[in-house]
């Protein structure tokens, strides 16, 4: 790896291993967020010295993000360097790419960070999966993420692939001025921040399968489909069988073997490989409370909520809903009122989490059945397998208080 | 009670739906009939006793005050209708406001009221003290509003910013605006309350909902910090 490191790169990689040896709890050879500040400090170009001669994925948007890195990387197959643990910012790519020296690198990117990741590693493909609102106290508004993918992308080389959502009309928009883009026709049910025209603001107009504006700004033919699991990509056909829920997932593993067949890994191949990946980070894992089975999804934002709660199997089934608004999770939990929580009338919601109140007001707006749950001891026992779905830091709580 | 929610698609950032959801269950379960409709920007404006603006991006905010302008609105502000309007949907019923920087955008002209650009964002939890009840909600927004003498602000800031740190919103004989955004009705059922009271003349018969656990919790937090 040292070949491609000028003397400071060097110099700040040799820190960067210091303070990786002084973390705590760290692996041999695996990098640290703490190690890639350091070495950024050091050295600001150490990302791009770091990224020469191998070849780069980078994979952003609101949701799906982690897992669809992961799903490139089971594709890819052996020994590929990716940020796993979702550190989804420079310091966390510097710690990945120092941690490895396979030429193969998947890095899951922060929506904000995409056009500096874009400049520093040179992709060979760039997987944009879809825009929705999520946390906005503190996340730029939706449209400007687009605005600024689209000034970083119109200054690419020809040589990088684009693979992008075109059933999202923003990401249409921020992907565009590329290139050379791979048009993906991925299952994308929601639809409220793309209502408006992003070029003209005009209404967009939704038929069956498609959409476009009066301006001319419409859906763009496309290499790659999805229809149930059956994935389509250029003309071949394959039946996947992941082995995470949710037809969201299946979209998500289009895209990646999409990416992963520019270069040169054949769909079928990688799709099966993909069946590998069971849970990431914990999401979709089912784990152990008390006795109780407790099958974790994760879900941050309304599209990603929408996106479980219609993947959840029918029945009058009791559903454990977590919610937190720390700052990791965004300090406003008005986009309660964003997600369609009327589709678990049937069902009863337990209300967990810091903000429980907030959930319990919203689902008896929703007339839906709730028990809002001041002590974790009064949740009922059940030898069925119960639903959790938690935003991010109700999540990690229940990371904690759950095993393996 | 007619309730036309105006142009969804580009007022609703916030989860702007949570007030007209908050106005139809609390007057339904008191046995007053709602009607709720979505008006889509290609929709003539239909005939409401209410109506209902959300939050929004710059881009569709200037989209929305230029249907609005075209619109029947202000006639039916004038023959009687209400209006209760949140963020973005403040500052399109004044008489201006900045988008994209820091020219000014000419609004309704509803109420003599101008937003301009403030230093920095206002984003955090919001509480104020509206006659003799406190108002909980949650702002974000880049606005700093000037209420001309003789229009009364809705509340008085006791924790954030609303217009300018003093005071929040503004109110008249039939609108009522605050830049608690979106749910702002379904955390305050009080308000929601007096709204449906005085838009449909009814006296309103107590109503126990989740939400008044929710409004206690977050007026007790605020008030502490």
């Amino acid at each position: 790896m040292s070949s491609r490191l000028s003397l400071r790169g060097f110099l700040a990689l040799s820190a960067l291993r210091t303070v990786n040896s002084l973390s705590r709890g760290t692996g041999r050879g695996s990098g640290t967020v703490a190690g890639g500040r350091v070495g950024l400090a050091i050295y600001p170009k150490l990302l791009n010295d770091l990224s020469k001669n191998r070849q780069v994925i980078l994979v952003s948007g609101t949701n799906g993000k982690t897992t669809t890195t992961a799903l490139c990387v089971a594709g890819w197959g052996d020994k590929v360097c990716s940020n796993a643990t979702g550190a989804n910012m420079p310091a966390g790519h510097v710690a990945a790419l120092s941690g490895s020296s396979s030429p193969h690198v998947v890095l899951e990117t922060d929506e904000a960070w995409l056009p500096v990741a874009l400049e520093a590693t040179n992709p060979r493909v760039v997987v944009l999966l879809n825009l929705s609102r999520d946390q906005l106290d503190r996340a730029t508004e939706v449209r400007s993420i687009a605005e600024r993918w689209r000034s970083a992308l119109s200054k690419t080389a020809h040589d990088l692939v684009v693979v992008a959502n075109a059933n999202d009309p923003l990401v249409v928009y921020a992907s565009e001025s590329a290139k050379n883009i791979r048009w993906c026709n991925i299952e994308t049910p929601w639809t409220s921040d793309a209502v408006s025209c992003p070029k003209c603001t005009q209404s967009i107009v939704r038929t069956s399968g498609s959409w476009s504006c009066v301006c001319g700004f419409t859906k763009p033919g496309c290499v790659a489909s999805v229809s149930g699991s059956e994935v389509r990509i250029d003309n071949e056909t394959v039946q996947t069988s992941l082995s995470i829920p949710g037809q969201f997932n299946v979209g998500n593993a289009a895209m990646a073997a999409t990416a992963l067949d520019v270069l040169n890994v054949d769909p079928s191949k990688s799709l099966t490989s993909m069946k590998s990946v069971t849970a990431i980070a914990g999401r979709f894992a089912v784990r152990t409370w008390q006795g109780r089975k407790i099958h974790m999804l994760l879900a941050k934002n309304p599209a990603g909520f929408d996106a479980l709660l219609q993947s959840l199997s029918p029945g009058t089934d009791d559903v454990w809903i977590a919610i937190n608004a720390r700052i990791a999770d965004g300090k406003d939990p008005s986009w309660l009122y964003d997600v369609s929580f009327e589709q678990l009338r049937g069902r009863k919601v337990w209300c967990l989490g810091e903000r429980r109140l907030d959930l319990s007001t919203r689902l008896d707006y929703a007339n839906v059945t709730y028990e809002v749950v001041n002590d974790l001891n009064s949740l009922p026992k059940t030898s069925d397998t119960t639903e959790l779905l938690a935003n991010y830091t109700a999540f990690s709580d229940w990371m904690q208080r759950t095993t393996a | 009670m007619k309730i036309a929610l105006i142009y969804p698609e580009l007022l609703g950032t916030y989860g702007d739906y949570g007030n007209a959801l908050a106005l139809s269950q609390r007057s339904t379960r008191r046995g007053i009939d709602v009607d709720v409709m979505n008006v889509s920007i290609t929709d003539e404006l239909p005939d409401a006793d209410l109506y209902l603006l959300g939050g929004g991006e710059d881009g569709p905010q200037r989209l929305a005050a230029d249907l609005l302008k075209k619109s029947s609105l202000k006639q039916r502000v004038a023959n009687g209708a209400h209006v209760f309007a949140v963020c973005a949907g403040l500052q399109i019923l004044g008489t201006s406001f900045c988008v994209e920087g820091n020219d000014a955008y000419e609004g309704l002209s509803l109420v003599d009221v101008e937003t301009t650009r403030g230093s920095v964002r206002s984003v955090g939890e919001l509480l104020s003290q509206v006659g003799e009840n406190k108002m909980v909600g949650f702002e974000n927004h880049g606005g700093v509003t000037t209420l001309s003498p003789g229009i009364e602000p809705l509340g008085t800031v006791l924790h954030g910013r609303g217009n300018n740190g003093h005071f929040d919103g503004f109110v008249t004989e039939t609108i009522w605006a605050t830049y608690a955004h979106g749910p702002v009705l379904a955390m305050n059922p009080w308000l929601c309350d007096e709204v449906i009271a005085k838009v449909t003349g009814n006296n309103l018969t107590p109503l126990k909902t989740a939400a008044d656990q929710l409004y206690a919790e977050r007026v007790t937090s605020l008030s502490s910090r």
